[in-house]
């Protein structure tokens, strides 16, 4: 690992310390940080995953009594019998925030809440396979919302995952070696000059000793 | 408050024009785009899209609405059926996350 291109000073030594401090204190701060971002999505993975097979076969089923509907009555009947419909369902949106990301939260609001204002005609020109579509769709919508909400915080947390583990790595395989391959090579410098130092007044008092006294 | 959408072909989506989520049909990938990106601008909280829709219109494309934190977009199965797109994407995260598949 490259050594930083600084003065091997006593000054450049004490501030590369205290990065070095700084340094390993937020590197164990991320991979705390990561390690729970970790512990979190995996949980939520594992409902996303449940979820989208509840949604998915439930979405089956109310498609496979459309299908029939279908057949039984034409395009423009079905239209005219779902396209104005007297319930409202709409989304109230609060924040949560794990491990500092904002993921957003949804819960069903509904204009109505009379359970049979979800079939927007009357029953005399329609079949019962529409009515079983329409309930089989209304009664996975809760669960279809939940998983928009799963699927939507497991997507930000895993780009958060990510972020984070490309901080850790960087910090632990670059920065701190780094200044811990600076820090070393400024002390030996230091030392060497030390030692230098000392040598050269050795031989000083050797020659002033010689000088002064004829000592050999 | 916030809407909920749900855009795809005419026989996946007219569904839940009735329990009353706001209902697009449309089958042009292009036309789907532009939707979207409308969609995004309004204040819609979910967006559920049918998955040949969304393969449509391409996973670049797309990749841009899902940076953003709303509307959350949702891949649903249209009414052909599941082409398994929705759990791929959910592999992905996992595969994004801890970098290999482990569900």
């Amino acid at each position: 690992m490259a050594v930083l291109n600084v003065n091997p000073t006593r000054m450049e030594l004490t501030n590369l310390k205290k990065k070095l401090m700084t340094a390993r204190k937020g590197h164990k701060l991320l991979k705390d940080k990561r390690d729970e971002l970790m512990r979190r999505f995996l949980i939520l993975i594992r409902e996303n995953k449940e979820l989208r097979e509840k949604v998915e076969a439930g979405i089956k089923v109310a498609n496979s009594h459309m299908s029939v509907a279908r057949s039984v009555m034409t395009d423009e009947e079905i239209e005219v019998a779902l396209m104005m419909p007297s319930q409202k369902m709409s989304a109230e949106v609060e924040q949560q925030n794990i491990m500092s990301v904002d993921v957003p939260l949804f819960k069903p609001r509904f204009k109505s809440a009379k359970e049979g204002e979800i079939y927007s005609y009357g029953y005399a020109f329609t079949g019962s396979d529409l009515d079983d579509a329409v309930g089989a769709l209304a009664g996975i919508m809760p669960e279809m919302l939940r998983l928009a909400q799963t699927e939507n915080a497991c997507r930000l947390l895993a780009s958060e995952i990510e972020k984070t583990r490309r901080r850790v790595n960087a910090l632990e395989h670059v920065l701190i070696p780094q200044y811990e391959e600076t820090i070393k090579y400024i002390t030996m410098k230091l030392d060497e000059n030390e030692r230098s130092s000392t040598t050269r007044l050795m031989k000083v008092k050797d020659m002033m000793l010689e000088s002064a006294h004829n000592y050999q | 408050m916030y809407k909920i959408a749900a855009v795809g072909d005419r026989d996946s989506v007219l569904g839940f024009a009735s329990i009353g989520l706001d209902v697009f049909p449309c089958d042009e990938p292009k036309e789907g785009y532009r939707l979207l990106k409308e969609l995004c601008r309004e204040d819609y909280a979910v967006v559920f899209i049918t998955e040949s829709l969304a393969a449509g219109i391409g996973q670049k494309q797309m990749e841009k609405f899902y940076s953003q934190p709303l509307p959350a977009l949702t891949l649903i199965p249209g009414a052909h059926g599941s082409t398994g797109e929705g759990m791929r994407a959910v592999e992905g995260f996992v595969e994004q996350a801890v970098g290999s598949n482990i569900l």
